[in-house]
């Protein structure tokens, strides 16, 4: 790894800067997704760029929009480079990016770390918040019924913040995301997933 | 614990790219038929977003075997390398659901594999690995649901996957180019399926898990009949308007 030079740090803010395309709340740094920006020789600029989901159509306006941001930073040669090592996870989303998530309506992903997706409960039909689920409201915060298990937290209304929410569908308006219901406020949502 | 295998040649790693590419290209083409027949808006966007992922890992598969255009769209069905499994028509739900259980099982373990290793699957294995954790899960949730709902969904689903337990066996065959011998994730994958099909209250099926001539050839290039029908229409398009850009 070689440390960025000051040049280097600053059009990394302005290609980091670039709004997410599906979700414009978020800028592709606090998505996570903007990997490095190098400056090769005169002025050409080289991004790496890692997509969400492998098959994530996003990718390719994405890397039109950095080009786009970086010429009119008045960098006149732009390559983006799509790069899947190491992968993406949400827990490349940054803090500042999971608040604008949650403002935005939709619950952000719960921490994974080296945990790989998140196991959902398992049963035959929809997962109700049923009495010793971890999605109980009676769950405590980061803690879980799990015996042994590191059963994940609650999935909260981003609406109204209840613990109390089912999922519908584990796939949802795009490939990041599952489809949940609030069960106090009776509002659907949707809930970006853990990968 | 297993053989180890020999260090994969250039040409080697493209052949085995091609497999695996034409695996996740097929089936994904096989869902996308579902859009706008799904029985539920739910699961219309679910086996979209499944397609999508799996379409997303046949563009850097075939990138690694060649230009995934002219691979996708410009060859005769004996060119294909995908297993029978895939290329089977969607059928009834059931029928798309055991599919999904069988191939993502034996994905999941395949790419789990192969993110471990130091082939040049690993990057995409490791990244596509935790999208098929999603695929495996909503085929498990499926099945549970029609094998223990009503008596029309357990028959159904136990017809399904009868049906399609004779081209199981195809995905266990030797690839070259891999560093892991396919034929390793067979237990994993008897046991996974088997637990899943226990509890859903269905039997495990217990015909032969390679047909006569109608299976066990995907690979060699020997295909079903659904799948000539399959690329008529996959590949029309392109054909018919060559170097037509949007």
């Amino acid at each position: 790894m070689v440390t960025p030079t000051a040049l280097e740090a600053e059009l990394f803010e302005v290609a980091g800067s670039v709004p997410d395309p599906e979700l414009p709340v978020l800028t592709l740094q606090e998505l996570g997704v903007l990997r490095s920006v190098r400056l090769g020789h005169e002025d050409a600029v080289e991004v790496e760029l890692t997509p969400t989901y492998t098959g994530c159509p996003a990718i390719e306006a994405m890397s039109l929009d950095i080009e786009r941001a970086l010429h009119e930073h008045g960098v006149r040669e732009v390559t983006v480079r799509t790069v899947l090592t190491p992968a993406w996870s949400t827990d490349d989303i940054s803090d500042e990016g999971r608040r604008k998530l949650r403002e935005f309506g939709i619950a952000p992903p719960r921490t994974v770390r080296d945990a790989g997706p998140v196991p959902l409960e398992l049963g035959p039909t929809r997962t109700v918040g049923a009495a010793g689920r971890p999605c109980a409201p009676s769950a405590g915060p980061g803690t879980g019924p799990g015996a042994g298990q590191t059963a994940p937290d609650p999935v909260r209304c981003p609406l109204c913040g209840s613990a109390d929410t089912e999922l519908l569908s584990r796939f949802s308006s795009t490939a990041c995301k599952a489809l949940r219901r609030c069960l106090a406020c009776r509002e659907p949502f949707d809930h970006f997933k853990e990968l | 614990m297993t053989r180890e295998a020999p260090a994969p040649t250039a040409a080697h790693t493209a052949d085995a790219a091609l497999a695996l590419g034409d695996d996740a290209l097929v089936l994904s083409h096989r869902l996308g038929e579902l859009m706008g027949h799904a029985p539920v808006l739910e699961e219309e966007v679910a086996l979209a977003n499944i397609a999508l992922d799996l379409l997303g890992q046949a563009r850097i598969l075939l990138s690694m075997a060649g230009d995934e255009d002219e691979l996708a769209y410009l060859r005769e069905e004996r060119a294909f390398r995908n297993v029978q499994l895939v290329e089977q028509p969607n059928g009834d739900f059931a029928h798309t659901i055991a599919r999904q259980l069988y191939f993502s099982t034996y994905q999941h373990l395949l790419y789990d594999r192969l993110a471990a290793g130091r082939s040049p699957f690993a990057g995409l294995a490791a990244k596509a690995v935790k999208e098929v954790a999603y695929h495996r899960d909503h085929a498990e949730q499926w099945t549970l649901r029609l094998g223990d709902g009503t008596e029309t969904g357990h028959e159904r689903m136990g017809r399904a996957c009868t049906a399609l337990w004779r081209f199981t066996g195809e995905l266990f065959r030797p690839l070259d180019g891999l560093d892991l011998d396919p034929a390793d994730l067979e237990p994993a994958w008897l046991e996974s399926v088997g637990d899943i099909l226990g509890r859903a209250g269905l039997a495990v099926p217990d015909g032969p898990r390679t047909g006569a001539w109608t299976a066990g050839a995907g690979r060699e290039g020997l295909h079903t009949e659904p799948f000539g029908w399959m690329l008529a229409e996959m590949q029309h398009l392109h054909r018919s308007h060559p170097g037509a850009t949007w």
